[in-house]
């Protein structure tokens, strides 16, 4: 039987159950059936270990339900990212890591492959009685893989290797860290920059409206803008809601969406098989690939930009022979006259959308988008105020009046108290 | 890319114990504050029996270790990138500096690789120099938890003038605004940074008038029926807040929010988002402005 471990190799098991209790956390012990009751209660151990300020319980009829919940209003660094501190390491590692960076603890100091075994052993491991023992290459792959971390930087010298430290770099503000590593997208790694300053820190910043559900997916979008910015194809796992598998997709990634009303992202990426651009949720994602570098980048980006000045949110219906399915949308508010405030949220929130002036305290907001549903909750905000509509896709004009029409009898709202909903 | 142990909360907490050890810091009890400190709330015990036993060759058996000098790690790859990508923010130029980085290191992205597509048009102006200024001088003053003497423009147009002590700058993704979170001022606690005309630091102490204004929270209880995706939707939208869902039949749910009481016009217009699929069913008086609006609307004969 495996022994319980604090620290995990793999994020994506702990990303999947993370999800499970910030977001929803109504389900009981019984109900996560993606592994086994064991593996729920190692998980839910370390969740508790990283989050534990966080973590609720609750006793149910189903039994006893586990869920996080975080204002975010009050917190004043994502605590998701402490998730991201929790990689395993073996006793060689870190010992090797901090014995490392002490011989090479200036730029200055340069060592080849044979100085570095022979001062471990002879200046740091004979101080303990049963000695680790490093060899060569053991040696040489640790140095490799710091070098691909930017720690380390390795000169020929004839037939000799040396290595020497990075020069450092001095740390930007802490201000500057506290605020972007809430804000910037891959924030943890401000949050790890932030690890090199003390936390009795000052405390500057709050946040609103701040959703923090993206930072478990952290890993998925940084290799995802590595990709787009390298302009460098991917293949990548999506699970869809729809579907029980992964679907293994090859993709031209474009740009990554981000949604600061609800905490989605997502990633805009052109599907060569389908010959067409397409959004996916990154917290679908996983397993992310890079492959090869596509000289098609600036075109496809160009088609996206190109879209954008139709699309409310993520969705896109251009054919693969480049014809676009738009549909109209236009609705009629009433504003009042000492409601400027109504006609300042219409301008401001209105995106690709025109508002114009009709008089009589009528205002019209138009718009061509490839997809109405979008709109549909942005359109039902401004409920006490909607006179008219009138969409080209009369399927989600005619849901939104019985929305309505069933809200009022939810609400026990007669027709006598109003007026009937045509 | 991002999961490494190099960034683990277990060698941020061993680097700070060897920095304390080298210190003459070495006690046990000492040691064990920092490791729970720096790490998790189950660390602490790992660590150091890890440390104790030799597992990790780091400390001896007299709590001394052979490393010569405190811990330090140059920036890596990655932390250079991410820094590269922000210095293109424009946002990083209301803190008055610039981040010294090598000229070699490209940046992980740039703004044109990723877009917020739904935050509000009006967001702060950011390039203004009126208002990179007032930023600096908030933010000095927060630092030195001085208070500050403010005139502002208030919602008629009028201008107006205080002082009061700093407490937090509220940065709001959504509006893309920074509000200043004010303490010591009867009739100001919260104010848009962009509605400062001049903000100046005081010296010495001002006179604390507490505030009338009360920061007051309830719960808001909806009811969701998991149609359309209606139960992901809204844990997502509602994500932000402190909340605890549960299942109440087949396709219903029950959330419950805390929420901050100035926020209720919003929070109205966020739930009437939900059209039908969510019912708000506690406190009473949300239940009743969510009434109202709906008999607002069928006044207006919708066609």
């Amino acid at each position: 039987m495996s022994v319980y471990h604090e620290l995990i190799k793999n994020y994506e098991r702990v990303r999947a159950y993370m999800r499970e209790f910030y977001l929803y956390g109504f389900k009981s012990r019984e109900e996560y059936r993606q592994k086994s009751a064991r593996a729920y209660d190692d998980e839910k151990r370390r969740v508790e270990s990283w989050l534990g300020d966080y973590m609720r319980f609750v006793r149910t009829a189903d039994g006893k339900n586990v869920f996080l919940s975080v204002d975010s209003r009050s917190s004043r660094h994502n605590p998701f990212y402490r998730s991201w501190k929790a990689k395993s390491f073996t006793d060689g590692d870190i010992t090797l890591h901090f014995i490392l960076m002490d011989l090479l603890w200036s730029p200055e100091v340069s060592l080849t492959l044979r100085e570095l075994t022979e001062r471990i052993d002879r200046d740091y491991l004979s101080n303990f009685k049963e000695p680790m023992l490093y060899d060569e290459s053991t040696l040489r792959k640790k140095l490799k893989e710091y070098a691909s971390f930017g720690i380390v930087e390795v000169e020929r010298e004839g037939k000799h290797t040396r290595y020497r430290r990075k020069e450092s770099t001095p740390l930007p503000d802490r201000a500057v860290l506290d605020f972007f590593s809430e804000v910037a997208p891959c924030g943890v790694i401000g949050s790890y920059l932030l690890d090199r300053y003390d936390p009795d820190g000052e405390e500057i910043f709050a946040f609103k409206h701040h959703y923090m559900t993206a930072a478990p997916d952290s890993n998925v979008t940084a290799v995802l803008l590595d990709a787009i910015h390298r302009h460098r194809i991917v293949t990548v796992s999506n699970l869809s809601r729809r579907a029980n598998e992964p679907r293994e997709n090859r993709v031209i990634p474009l740009r990554i969406m981000v949604s600061v009303q609800n905490g989605r992202q997502y990633l805009m990426a052109y599907q060569p098989d389908f010959k067409c651009i397409k959004s996916f949720r990154i917290d679908y994602l996983s397993n992310v690939r890079l492959c090869e570098i596509t000289p098609r980048f600036a075109e496809l980006r160009a088609q996206l930009e190109e879209m954008e000045q139709h699309m409310w949110g993520v969705n896109c219906r251009r054919n693969r022979f480049g014809r676009d399915r738009l549909e109209h949308v236009e609705f009629t508010l009433r504003i009042g006259a000492n409601e400027g405030y109504i006609l300042q949220r219409l301008e401001r929130e209105k995106r690709i959308g025109r508002v114009e002036a009709l008089g009589n305290g009528l205002y019209r907001f138009t718009a061509d988008v490839y997809d109405t549903n979008e709109l549909a909750p942005w359109i039902r905000s401004f409920t006490c105020r909607i006179v008219q509509m009138n969409f080209s896709n009369r399927t989600v004009e005619n849901r939104i009046k019985y929305d309505l029409r069933r809200l009022c009898e939810m609400y026990g709202i007669e027709e006598a108290q109003g007026d009937d909903l045509q | 890319m991002i999961f490494s142990e190099l960034y683990s909360a277990y060698y941020t907490a061993v680097a700070r114990i060897l920095s304390a050890v080298l210190a003459g810091e070495n006690d046990e009890k000492r040691l064990r504050e920092i490791a729970e400190r720096y790490a998790f709330r189950e660390s602490a015990l790992n660590i150091l029996s890890s440390l104790k036993s030799q597992r990790w060759q780091l400390l001896t058996e007299a709590l001394q270790t052979p490393l010569r000098h405190a811990p330090t790690m140059p920036l890596t790859l990655l932390e250079l990138r991410w820094l590269k990508s922000i210095e293109d923010d424009p946002r990083l130029r209301l803190f008055g500096v610039t981040i010294d980085l090598p000229s070699d290191v490209e940046p992980l992205f740039c703004k044109d690789d990723y877009r917020v597509f739904d935050c509000y048009a009006d967001g702060d102006p950011y390039e203004d120099p009126h208002y990179q200024e007032v930023f600096r001088t908030v933010l000095d003053a927060l630092r030195a938890k001085a208070p500050l003497k403010i005139n502002m423009l208030n919602r008629r147009g009028g201008e107006i003038f205080f002082r009061c002590y700093p407490k937090r700058l509220e940065y709001s993704e959504k509006d893309d605004k920074f509000r200043l979170i004010t303490d010591g001022c009867r009739f100001i606690q919260v104010l848009n940074l962009a509605r400062i005309v001049q903000c100046v630091r005081c010296d010495g102490e001002i006179r604390y008038r507490p505030s009338r204004w009360t920061e007051k929270h309830d719960t808001l209880t909806l009811e969701i029926l998991d149609e359309r995706n209606a139960l992901e939707r809204c844990m997502l939208h509602f994500a932000h807040f402190e909340k605890q869902a549960e299942r109440i039949g087949e396709n219903r749910y029950l959330l419950k929010i805390r929420y901050d009481c100035n926020d209720e016009p919003e929070m109205v217009i966020r739930v009437l988002s939900f059209g039908s699929m969510v019912r708000v069913t506690e406190p009473p008086r949300m239940v009743e402005l969510v009434k109202e609006k709906l008999i607002q609307q069928m006044e207006c004969h919708l066609r």
